[in-house]
Order: C-alpha cells, then sequence, then structure tokens
C-alpha cells in the first residue's frame, strides 16, 4: 500500500512538473519509458535513441515548422506506474507517445491510447500487443510472431537440431514468446526436452542451468531479458555446458549482454531484428553518432527510439498535418526508405496491425563482440 | 544421481553465503539486540566500494581489500556510532525503522551513483570443471564454499579460542555481568558491528559475480538471509550457519524438482513449519524475559 501511494506520488509529482504546458511552436510527444526497475537497460537505449534523433530533428527545425516537446517519465519497469503515466500525458492532449520498452507496460497502456485515438509508437516484442485490433499501437521492432518463424528455420535447417530446451521468462514478454517458439518447433517436429519458467529479474540460475543440462539437447534457447540472459549464460558456462549451442533472440546479443557475460557470452547465437553492428552504413553512422553523444554503444532498443522518431516525422510530413487519426490511418501499409527518410536507417514497412517489416540478422558472439553472419531478407519479400 | 550432486554443491555454495550474512544478523542481535534490516545493502554496497577501487586502477585483490576496510570503517564503524547508539536507547523498534531508511538510502544511492544497471563482477577465481561422479562442479562453487567456510571457521575461532572472543561471548550472554568482570562492553559490541561487516564484505565478492553488481541485489539477500537466521535460530550463530545452509539447498532443490516460480516459497513454507513447532528456531535457545 505503501509503495503504491509512493508510485503515484512520484507519478504525480513527475508530470505535474514536467508538463507545465506547451507552447505553440512546439509539438508535444512525451517518452514513457523504463528509466530503472528491470527494465531500464532497455528503456534508458529508447530513450537515448529517442532524445539523439528528436535533437537532429529539432536542429532542423523541427516537424512542419514546430519543434518536437519531448518530456520524458519513468514507469520504474512497472506496468501500474505506465498506465498511470499514460493517463497523465493524455490528459495533455499529445500527437503521439513513444514507448514504453516492456510489453507487459504496453498491454496495459494501449487501452488508454486507443480509447484517446492517439498513436502510441512501442518497442515491445510481444505477439499480443497487435493482435488485439488496435489501430493506434505500432511497433518499432520485429513481433515474437515475425521473428520465431525466422528463429525455427535456423534450429531446424541451419543447426539440424531434433532437441531443443527451453528456459522463458514468465511475463507478458516471455510467455507469448514462448508459445509462439513452441509452434515453431512444432511446425519443424522439434522436441522441447525441458520446457523452464524463470522469473523476471531471476539472480540465481544455477538449478534451472543444471536442468537444461541434464536434458542434453541439440540447442539451447533462452527467451529472457538483458540481465537475466548474462546470469543464464555465466552459469550455463559455469557448469560445462561448452558445446551445445545456445541460441536466442535479440536480448541475447545485446551490447549489455556481451558486457555482463563477457567470455561466458562466446559463442551465443541469435536472429537479431535490429543491431549496431548491422553492415549497413546509415547504421554505422547512427553508432558513431550516438557513441559519441552518450559515450557507449546502444542496443537494439537504441536504434527502436532512434527511428521511432524518424517514423513520426515521415508519416506526418506524408499527411501534412498533425493530425492523431490521420496520423493513425496513414501509417498503416506505409513503406519508408532510407531514400526517403535517411533516419529510419533501412527499409520498413508497417502493416494493418501495426507491426513492422525489414531485413533482420543472425548474429554471434565472437571475441567478446557480435558478428553478423547472415542478413536475413523481409518476410514480405 | 549427478544432477542431484550438482544441485547439492550448487545449493551449498548459494547456502554458504546466506549464512555468512545470518550469522551477521544473529551476532548484532545477541550482543546489542539490533535487527539490522539494511543487511541485504550492507552486502550489496561493497561490491560498488571494490569496482570504484578497480576503476582507479587497484588490481582485484587490492580492491577486495579496500572494499573490506571501507565496510568495516562505514558499514561497521560509522552505522554504529551514527545510527545504532542514538536510536537504540529509545528502543528496538525506532533501530528497526531506522534501518529500513537505511536500505532505502542506500538502494537508490547506488542506483543514483552507478545507474539502475547491472555492473559485471570478477569472479574470484578462473573458471575450470572438476568431474566429481559424473557430476560437473565449477571452481567456482568450490571458491565460495571454501572462502565463505573459512570464514565461518575463522569466526568460531575468535569467539571460542581467544580472550577477545569469550569477552564478547561474556558481553552477548550478560553486559551487566560482564561490566562487572572489566570488560568494556561498548567496545565488545563495536567490534561486533565490524565483524558484521567484513562478513557482508566477504559476502558480497562471493555473491557480486553470480547475481552481477546491482542496486537491488540486497532485497533477496536481506530476506534470505533473516529467514535462514529465524529458522536456525535467531540467537545462536551455529543456528544461522545451519540456517543459511538449509535454505541454499532448499531453494535449488524446490527449483529444479518443484518449480522455478514457486522457490522463493520453500524457505517460507519451512519459516511456518519452525514458528509452529520449534519457535525457538532449529537450534536456537528459548529466551526467558522478565516482565
Amino acid at each position: 500500500m505503501l509503495r503504491f501511494g509512493l508510485c503515484s506520488l512520484a507519478v504525480l509529482a513527475t508530470v505535474g512538473l514536467a508538463t507545465p504546458g506547451h507552447a505553440q511552436s512546439t509539438i508535444f510527444m512525451p517518452a514513457v519509458v523504463e528509466e530503472s526497475g528491470p527494465g531500464a537497460v532497455s528503456g534508458t537505449n529508447f530513450r537515448d535513441g529517442l532524445k539523439l534523433a528528436v535533437e537532429e530533428i529539432n536542429a532542423k527545425g523541427g516537424i512542419l515548422g514546430k519543434k518536437i516537446d519531448m518530456p520524458i517519465f519513468d514507469t520504474q519497469s512497472q506496468a501500474g506506474v505506465s498506465r498511470g503515466l499514460i493517463q497523465k500525458v493524455l490528459d495533455n492532449k499529445p500527437y503521439v507517445i513513444f514507448g514504453p520498452v516492456y510489453s507487459g507496460s504496453v498491454l496495459v497502456d494501449m487501452q488508454l491510447t486507443q480509447q484517446a485515438e492517439i498513436p502510441e509508437i512501442v518497442g515491445g516484442e510481444a505477439a499480443t500487443i497487435t493482435q488485439k485490433g488496435d489501430p493506434y499501437v505500432f511497433r518499432t521492432s520485429f513481433g515474437q510472431q515475425a521473428s520465431m518463424p525466422k528463429i525455427g528455420n535456423y534450429i531446424a535447417d541451419g543447426l539440424k537440431a531434433k532437441t531443443v530446451a527451453l528456459v522463458w521468462v514468465n511475463s507478458d514478454f516471455g510467455k507469448p514468446g514462448r508459445d509462439a517458439f513452441l509452434k515453431e518447433m512444432a511446425k519443424h517436429n522439434i522436441k522441447v526436452l525441458t520446457d523452464i519458467s524463470t522469473e523476471l529479474g531471476q539472480t540465481d540460475f544455477s538449478a534451472d542451468v543444471i536442468k537444461v543440462k541434464a536434458a542434453n539437447a541439440d540447442v539451447i534457447f533462452p527467451y529472457i531479458n538483458e540481465e537475466e540472459c548474462a546470469r543464464f549464460l555465466k552459469e550455463a558456462r559455469k557448469q560445462g555446458i561448452t558445446k551445445t549451442p545456445i541460441v536466442g533472440e535479440t536480448t541475447l546479443l545485446s551490447q549489455k549482454v556481451i558486457e555482463l557475460a563477457g567470455s561466458a557470452a562466446e559463442g551465443a547465437q541469435a536472429h537479431v531484428g535490429l543491431t549496431v553492428d548491422a553492415p549497413i552504413p546509415a547504421v554505422q553512422e547512427f553508432l558513431a553518432k550516438f557513441k559519441k553523444k552518450f559515450n557507449y554503444v546502444p542496443d537494439h532498443n537504441g536504434i527502436k527510439g532512434y527511428t521511432a522518431a524518424y517514423f513520426v516525422k515521415h508519416v506526418t510530413e506524408k499527411i501534412g498535418k498533425f493530425d492523431s487519426k490521420a496520423f493513425a490511418k496513414a501509417a498503416h501499409g506505409m513503406t519508408i526508405t532510407p531514400k526517403d527518410e535517411p533516419g529510419i536507417l533501412m527499409e520498413a514497412t508497417w502493416d494493418e496491425n501495426g507491426d513492422i517489416d525489414r531485413a533482420s540478422f543472425l548474429g554471434e558472439v565472437v571475441d567478446g563482440k557480435q558478428k553478423i553472419v547472415k542478413i536475413l531478407p523481409k518476410i514480405g519479400k | 544421481m549427478a544432477t542431484f550432486i550438482q544441485l547439492l554443491v550448487s545449493g551449498l555454495a548459494t547456502g554458504a553465503i546466506y549464512a555468512l550474512i545470518a550469522v551477521g544478523f544473529t551476532l548484532l542481535w545477541q550482543t546489542s539486540q539490533t535487527i539490522n534490516f539494511a543487511q541485504g545493502e550492507f552486502v550489496m554496497v561493497p561490491a560498488f566500494f571494490i569496482l570504484e577501487a578497480m576503476y582507479l586502477g587497484a588490481p582485484f585483490w587490492l580492491a577486495a581489500l579496500i572494499g573490506i576496510a571501507l565496510s568495516v570503517l562505514l558499514l561497521g564503524l560509522t552505522f554504529k556510532l551514527i545510527i545504532v547508539d542514538p536510536m537504540l536507547k529509545h528502543g528496538v523498534l525506532p533501530l528497526v525503522i531506522s534501518t529500513i531508511a537505511l536500505s532505502l538510502f542506500m538502494k537508490e544511492m547506488v542506483k543514483n551513483l552507478y545507474s539502475s544497471q547491472a555492473q559485471p563482477f570478477p569472479a574470484l577465481v578462473a573458471p575450470y570443471d572438476f568431474h566429481i561422479l559424473g557430476a560437473v562442479i565449477s571452481s567456482q562453487s568450490l571458491a565460495v564454499l571454501a572462502v565463505a567456510i573459512s570464514a565461518v571457521v575463522l569466526l568460531h575461532l575468535l569467539l571460542h579460542k581467544t580472550r577477545l572472543g569469550r569477552a564478547m561471548q561474556a558481553t552477548a550472554q550478560n553486559p551487566t555481568l560482564a561490566r562487572i568482570l572489566g570488560i568494556s562492553v561498548r567496545r565488545m559490541v563495536l567490534y561486533t558491528f565490524m565483524i558484521n561487516a567484513v562478513l557482508c564484505a566477504i559476502a558480497s565478492i562471493l555473491i557480486s559475480p553470480i547475481y552481477l553488481a546491482k542496486f537491488v541485489n540486497g532485497e533477496t539477500l536481506g530476506i534470505a538471509a533473516f529467514l535462514a537466521a529465524i529458522i536456525g535460530g535467531f540467537n545462536q550463530v551455529r543456528g544461522a550457519i545451519v540456517g543459511g545452509f538449509l535454505i541454499g539447498i532448499l531453494d535449488n532443490l524446490s527449483a529444479a524438482y518443484i518449480s522455478s516460480t514457486y522457490r522463493a516459497a520453500s524457505p517460507l513454507l519451512i519459516l511456518i513449519v519452525i514458528i509452529m513447532f520449534r519457535p525457538q528456531g532449529l537450534l536456537g535457545r528459548v529466551e526467558e524475559r522478565t516482565v
């Protein structure tokens, strides 16, 4: 009760202080992200990507002559706090809202933004986000329904695996991911020997790793958040798992995981929807600018944040006005190429559900760095 | 069988760390009736002292020594003088509230200084696998066990085989009589706080490579150690050791054989059983108080 009260006070204080009114020369586009709590790695990367893009856009005169006013609110990685913040920013009539990144938060927020008819540009990857028929939610990266088939193909055809050990985080991100993964495994006739649920923010993976090891599967697939990935990898190497391929999704190869897990991350492979290691000049240029400004190497969430702002800029310039409803209508089915909008970095298409389609990558940790071994084309190509 | 052995060793390693922290709990309770709800944060913070020393160029071994020294100074001496001494005279409850406030302060301070993200922390020894009865036992688990058990044995020798240790025990058992015998009770209590800080710093060095250094680490550790102390017996050092090992093993076995999701519930179930059938803890003494 006390915690709830403190959180509510913090929400009220933050919103009250940060939105004293908006000048006519600016357009209000708040960002509601995870700056603290277990989602801080993802949220701060997303936030900094946004900041960089907004600074660039504003330096060039803004969007349709108006500069972006983007106050940032911290969800503390809690869905309840996130919902409270979204409600507050909606009271100030935003044009669009950026964030959050955590799927659990997105799932409780999107009812509010849909009701208010305000587009929400989110970082969440849970398949369920775009399966609810909400015309106001737009992804900045692959949903699980797009990434899992690519992983399934790689495990079946690339690694020729017949069995797999699955470790997943029991959250709004992990559960739909696990379901989508199991569907893919069934499609490829791959047997799931062990199916271990873990907790968000879990610190000790020794029992889980021992169970995984005992299963003796051809491939280990951890579908957990960044810090937990690092702890899992360290424990796996500690328990002598050195030969079985550890294959995952984007989080497994994030910069933070490589930094935290150190040599234990060596050899880990993953399907990566977005990466700063992509051999694409525009992405490399983004990486250089980001590193110069924030003094760290961003993960995929940094790119998500950066491209989210440019997505809004391009769609708004296309419709020629600040109209949230017209934005949502125009963005569905839109393809943006780097030629049209350099800030989008890679050609991307948003479908009728708000899902994004673009090329993706297969990566591996080699000598302490993520190395892209293959570029996978857009699904729609 | 191999899986069971691995789970057991892994549980013992974690349990040994819980035991170190729980011993600190019981020492403070016995000598000064202090229940330190910031004990988990006392384990979380030394990791950042060490990281800071390493950032300034110290090798790991030196940074660890600096971390222990800073812990003794700040989490032992300063904690006793600035928080415990002024609050204890008002009773146990104000002190408990003060330590809760301290835990929040320490957590937020580390978050502000080091960000909310986890930081990598070096392991005590290089990774190496030992194959025993088909089980793979890592050098890191064995190192954790060895260091934690050595610390407990040294503490036991200090308390039972030295004049200083006997004076500390006398202080814990009967401060008035200890005073009559010429023992400086204040100093003995202060030594206990310093020993607790050393135990917390050692626990920090052992646990941080596994948990990674992060501002929230104290939450889990503090609860686990508190439960260990109650299960083992809050007024017995050996009870805290048994409680620590028991929770570590139980946690691992329940995660493997029942479910990771319910692993946190197992120690609580044991606690309920202990409170119902043996409220003084497994090895604790029944305390009688005059009214």
